[in-house]
């Protein structure tokens, strides 16, 4: 290790050491004023980010080879401090009025965004792993962050099972990987594969695991039951930040290990990624359609999105769309964040304590009592749709017209139709705020506000300027191939 | 170098509007009325400043200039950008739309003061000023767009605010939805020109693989006639649409339900001019087809004669001068598809000027009239509160004492209108008719038969509102308007009693400056023969009104002196040649049957149907796969394991 090393990961660097000091200063601050270590957090986070910016998009690596900072790194990063910084806005009031400002939050939630930048950074198995367990620990204990309340716990310990579960399943290719080709690193792995080295039944086994660890994180069906409980369990404004971190993540591992490692193995892995494509999908809108709870509807949309999202992988190693491909899902993860993390901006503007004000019935009468409030929700469940000029409707356009580019125009197709088939639920939430009467209450707090007005602002500014996102997106993945 | 700062400024006149009407719908509420009214004239008075300086670096660097902004659609070949063209035709358009759009805004700020009042609705002061920057921003996307989709991000911007403003009173009007009704009316015609544009852009992308104004102009060069005769034919229609012409005129006078600054800002002197804007930036395809060029001075001319004739049998103050609109619009129209591109821009611009004047001068006239009737009204009983009719010509007459100002306001507006010279209104009328004289002589007739009933509708409503004696009780106790309102009325009277100098017979200056963008146009020679003969034309119009409305005065309310005179000719231009009835027998009706039978029969049968009963279906498999979800952890890990395996087993079997 040398000074170089240091400097290619300054960011994930500094923003370590940044919640380590966090832990500490904290101590210091009195307990009715947890709001300097929100503020100091986020501090971290927009450090982090303006390092991250300030370098630039040419590939760099480190530490012999076992991480490599690069646009596709950059841009995924990016996506994980501003869902970073929204959900620390989130939180603030969230935590003060659920009794739970305690200062380990802000902490926790910088080590579990320092995971998932290095999940972007890893180019090395072993660093997967550790990057792995690096941001889902913090998370297994944010999502028990309401001590005293069995859901809350139940969730913690669900999610902490069957994630060392699946940890164990991802170890387990790993070793099978390093058995069948006797390396780590992705780049030494390809060409371990190149020179028919490798065994290849092993490697078949070995990657098979990675994927299914990587889909537990992201949570594709048939890997996806722990979600809708841990997601009603957590507190809201942690189960928003891992929707999308913890998802975006499994899908950034996912994309560099395969892209880089098997793209030899694609004639086996296609097929496979197709059915997990169209079955998570359909699940996921399924299942969705008969959900009540605001918080388990999430769940559910935030399942079928990983099935569009995961649209994108099924050509990974069709080196004509590849670019376009990557491109087409940073560009959705990104009006994903927003979409989400606005949508639960409302939820926990109209939760109440001890679980209350989750059920669809107390969003009646949110459209005439808030109507910024309820304008706002209605954007994002369009968004979720697809239906334009929202972000949601490029990010879809662009991942089907890849997935139909690629040859697979019965995926698409299949994506389309399941779009379609969400508008039921998601329209269901905008009837019930606006055409049913009722006494529907909300939280009025500036921090939330200023979520929901950045968020709605990237849904319809982006949603205006689609091409500049997907430019930017398009040059992040030119040096990865 | 400092030129190409002041071109970098053009997005700047739309992100300004754009910026005024967030701070109104975010802020509004606390900002109060003076504060609402000074956003909205500030972000359109800004614009207009930036439209200034960007003709300042036009007249150093007469070229056009693309100013991008951003990127917008990405997909395949399919390169849009956010840019805005810089040429003098679209600086043209901006500075009369923020200009004149200024003063409207002003004299809003009075008016809506009023208005909200009289409606008994104060909360819509906000609203009204967002519509109206909203418009703002809409028009200068429309003008200034670099490509076809982004025009049409803005034409349908403008209707959609068009519509929003004629039903800004939507509860109110006959039976309660009569606005409604009418901004419904506009929607749904303008629908259908929106749609033959809409199949024109389809066409042009089809055709030609770009959507930018110079790549298609440069490709349509080599393209077979008949496609570009088809492609501007459709556009024709949304041009129809848009500016009110044949056959699909007939929303705008229903229009008029808007409040008056509505209809002086969008339905006379900027949005009905969009579908003239139009046929001028897309002149190089126009000009490699004369039958599409004809089809345009035809529809041009007739729509002007057809129009004019309505106009005289009308009652309304504001639907007078609405169809005098669509008779201007005519005039317009014609004068593009003769090629006279420059004379259709010039009456363009100076009929914004005195159109929106006689709009606005209009709008006071009624304001004094409602504040007459509140007068009048204090001593009877409040039932019959509302019985009078404050646009009802009918109702008035006299008003030049009482409103000296808005009476010599409107004067100047309806002799410019009229073409009396030196007014603007004849030199660039003048033009049309020289170029149709020169080009089309059976048109020159239409449009000089149309110039004379235009001079003889004006005077009849001059002699009506202004003169004679007082009809009504609110016409006795009428009065004049405050400044805020009077202050734009001069302004604009000044402008369009001296609006033609822009274009004097032999300078030519607008033709010169017009050069950059309309490479095509010839010049238009000062014949003046034609001159004396639209003048002379004018004089007997406005000669015959006073012979019939000014000299005998109208001895009661209810008669018009013509109606003795024509007879069924005057019935026939009172029900607007019951085109409004024939398109109801004709088109509505069998299109509601229709409507009908599809509605009842396949829709609420049929698809619904099996929506529902695929809804329900997918309800009670939802509620199937639901109970795999039951919360134990030892089954979801089992769950994760078989998928393990089935994977495994696929993987290895297949």
């Amino acid at each position: 290790m040398n000074l170089t090393d240091l400097v290619t990961i300054l960011p994930l660097a500094v923003l370590a050491v940044w919640a380590t000091l966090l832990l500490l200063v904290d101590l210091w601050i009195p307990k009715d004023r947890k709001g300097i270590t929100a503020v100091l957090a986020a501090l971290g986070l927009a450090l982090a980010m303006g390092l991250s910016l300030t370098r630039g998009q040419q590939p760099q690596q480190a530490f012999g080879g076992m991480v490599i900072v690069d646009g596709f790194a950059i841009f995924l990063d990016m996506i994980f401090l501003v869902s970073g910084l929204l959900s620390i806005a989130l939180a603030h009031d969230y935590l003060k009025r659920m009794n739970l400002a305690r200062g380990e939050y802000y902490a926790l939630l910088l080590y579990a965004i320092s995971g998932m930048i290095l999940m972007t950074y890893a180019y090395d198995l072993i660093i997967v792993f550790l990057a792995l367990e690096l941001l889902s620990i913090p998370l297994y204990i944010l999502s028990g962050f309401i001590r005293l309340n069995s859901r809350s716990e139940e969730a913690a310990l669900k999610y902490f099972l069957l994630g060392a579960f699946s940890s164990g399943l991802v170890l387990y290719g790993v070793a099978l990987i390093f058995g069948a080709t006797a390396r780590t690193d992705l780049p030494g792995i390809l060409a371990a594969v190149q020179q028919a080295s490798a065994n290849p039944a092993m490697l078949l086994v070995g990657g098979a695991l990675l994927l299914v660890g990587f889909s537990f994180k992201s949570a594709i069906v048939p890997f996806h039951e722990w979600v809708p409980d841990v997601y009603q369990g957590a507190p809201s404004s942690v189960t928003a930040f891992m929707s999308v971190g913890a998802k975006a993540a499994g899908f950034a591992a996912l994309m560099r290990v395969f892209v880089t490692a098997f793209p030899t193995l694609s004639a086996d892995f296609t097929p496979v990624l197709w059915g997990l494509s169209a079955l998570t999908m359909i699940v996921g809108n399924v299942i969705a359609l008969a959900q009540t709870n605001l918080k388990r509807l999430l769940a559910y949309s935030s399942i079928a999105q990983a099935g569009y999202l995961m649209m994108a992988f099924v050509p990974y190693a069709q080196g004509m769309v590849l670019s376009d491909t990557i491109a087409a899902m940073l560009f959705f993860l990104v009006g994903y964040m927003f979409t989400t993390l606005g949508a639960w901006a409302v939820v926990i503007a109209v939760e109440k304590a001890e679980g209350k004000g989750l059920e669809m019935t107390d969003y009646a009468g949110l459209g005439r009592r808030h109507p910024w409030l309820a304008a706002a929700m209605t954007l994002f469940m369009l968004s979720f749709i697809g239906v334009p000029p929202t972000l949601g409707f490029w990010g879809k356009f662009y991942l089907f017209r890849t997935a139909v580019e690629g040859g697979f125009t019965t995926l698409a197709l299949l994506g389309l139709l399941a779009s379609i088939f969400s508008a039921f639920y998601y329209f269901r939430v905008v009837v019930m705020m606006f055409m049913q009467t009722g006494k529907a209450e909300a939280r009025r707090d500036p921090w939330l506000a200023l979520t929901l007005g950045i968020t709605s602002l990237g849904v319809i500014g982006f949603g205006l300027l689609p091409g500049s996102l997907l430019n930017l997106a398009l040059q992040a993945v030119l040096k990865l191939l | 170098m400092e030129n190409n700062l002041l071109f970098s400024l053009a997005p700047w006149a739309v992100l300004l509007p754009v910026f005024g009407l967030l701070l109104n719908l975010v802020f509004g509420k606390r900002l109060g009325e003076k504060g609402i009214g000074l956003i909205a004239s500030l972000a359109t008075g800004l614009a207009f400043l930036v439209s200034v300086l960007l003709a300042i670096a036009l007249s150093r660097h007469p070229e056009a200039t693309v100013v991008p902004l951003a990127d917008w659609i990405t997909v395949g070949q399919l390169n849009l950008a956010w840019a805005f063209r810089v040429d003098t035709l679209s600086v043209t358009m901006m500075l009369a739309v923020t200009g004149v759009g200024t003063l409207i805004h002003v004299y809003a700020t009075g008016y809506m003061h009023k208005d909200v009042r009289h409606q008994g609705d104060p909360g819509s002061y906000r609203r009204f000023f967002v519509y109206f920057n909203l418009f703002i921003v809409a028009m200068l996307l429309l003008v200034s767009a670099n490509n076809y989709l982004m025009l049409f991000v803005g034409w349908e911007g403008v209707g959609l605010c068009s519509y929003l403003l004629i039903g800004f009173w939507f509860n109110k009007g006959a039976e309660g939805i009569g606005n409604a009704r009418a901004a419904k009316k506009a929607f749904v015609v303008n629908r259908i020109g929106d749609f033959g544009l809409l199949i024109a852009i389809f066409l042009l992308f089809w055709n030609f693989g770009t959507l930018e104004f110079d790549g298609i102009f440069a490709a349509a060069a080599k393209a077979a006639p008949a496609l570009v005769l088809v492609i501007t034919l459709f556009m024709l229609l949304g041009v129809t649409g848009k500016s009110a012409q044949l056959p699909l005129y007939v929303w705008l006078p229903d229009a008029m339900a808007g409040p008056t600054p509505v209809s002086a800002l969008i339905h006379a002197a900027t949005m009905v001019t969009a579908g003239v804007y139009l046929i001028a930036r897309s002149s190089p395809l126009y000009i490699q087809v004369p039958a599409a060029q004809m089809t345009v001075a035809w529809v041009g001319a007739l729509t002007a004669l057809f129009a004019a004739t309505i106009a005289v049998g009308q009652y309304d103050i504001k639907k007078v001068l609405a169809y005098s609109t669509i008779s201007q619009l005519g005039f317009m129209v014609a004068a593009v598809g003769m090629g006279a591109y420059v004379a259709g821009m010039f009456h363009l611009v100076t009929h914004a000027f005195f159109k929106a004047l006689l709009f606005l001068a209009a709008g006071s006239v009624i304001m004094g009239m409602e504040h007459g009737e509140e007068q009048s009204a204090h001593g009877r009983a409040p039932g019959d509160a509302h019985s009078l009719d404050p646009q009802d010509m009918r109702n008035m007459g006299g008003l030049q004492g009482r409103m000296r100002t808005t009476f010599w306001v409107y004067l100047a507006g309806a002799l410019a209108l009229s073409g009396i010279a030196p007014l603007s209104g004849f030199f660039s009328k003048d033009e049309i008719l020289a170029a149709a004289f020169r080009n089309m002589p059976v048109l020159f007739i239409l449009l000089l038969a149309a110039a004379f009933l235009t001079a003889f509708y004006m005077g009849r409503q001059i002699f009506m509102v202004f003169f004679g004696k007082a009809r009504s009780a609110a016409a006795e106790q009428a009065h004049e308007s405050p400044p805020v309102i009077t202050v734009p009325l001069i302004i604009l009277a000044v402008l369009s009693v001296v609006g033609g100098a822009l274009n004097l017979p032999g300078v030519h200056s607008l033709g010169h400056w017009l050069e950059g963008s309309l490479a095509h146009t010839p010049t238009v020679e000062f014949i003046a023969g034609v001159a004396l003969l639209s003048l002379a034309v004018a004089l007997a119009g406005l000669f015959l009104a006073w012979m019939v409305y000014g000299q005998r005065r109208m001895p009661f309310k209810d008669t018009d002196p013509l109606a003795r005179s024509l007879g069924g000719l005057f019935t026939a231009v009172y029900n607007k040649w019951w085109v409004d009835e024939l398109y109801q027998a004709v088109i509505l009706r069998p299109y509601q049957q229709l409507s009908d039978l599809l509605a009842r029969t396949v829709d609420m049968g049929w698809i619904d149907g099996t929506v529902n009963g695929l809804g329900s279906a997918a309800r009670s498999f939802a509620g199937q796969l639901r109970r795999l979800e039951n919360g134990y952890v030892r089954s979801y890990a089992l769950t994760i394991f078989l998928g393990v395996v089935a994977i495994m087993a696929y993987l290895f079997f297949r």
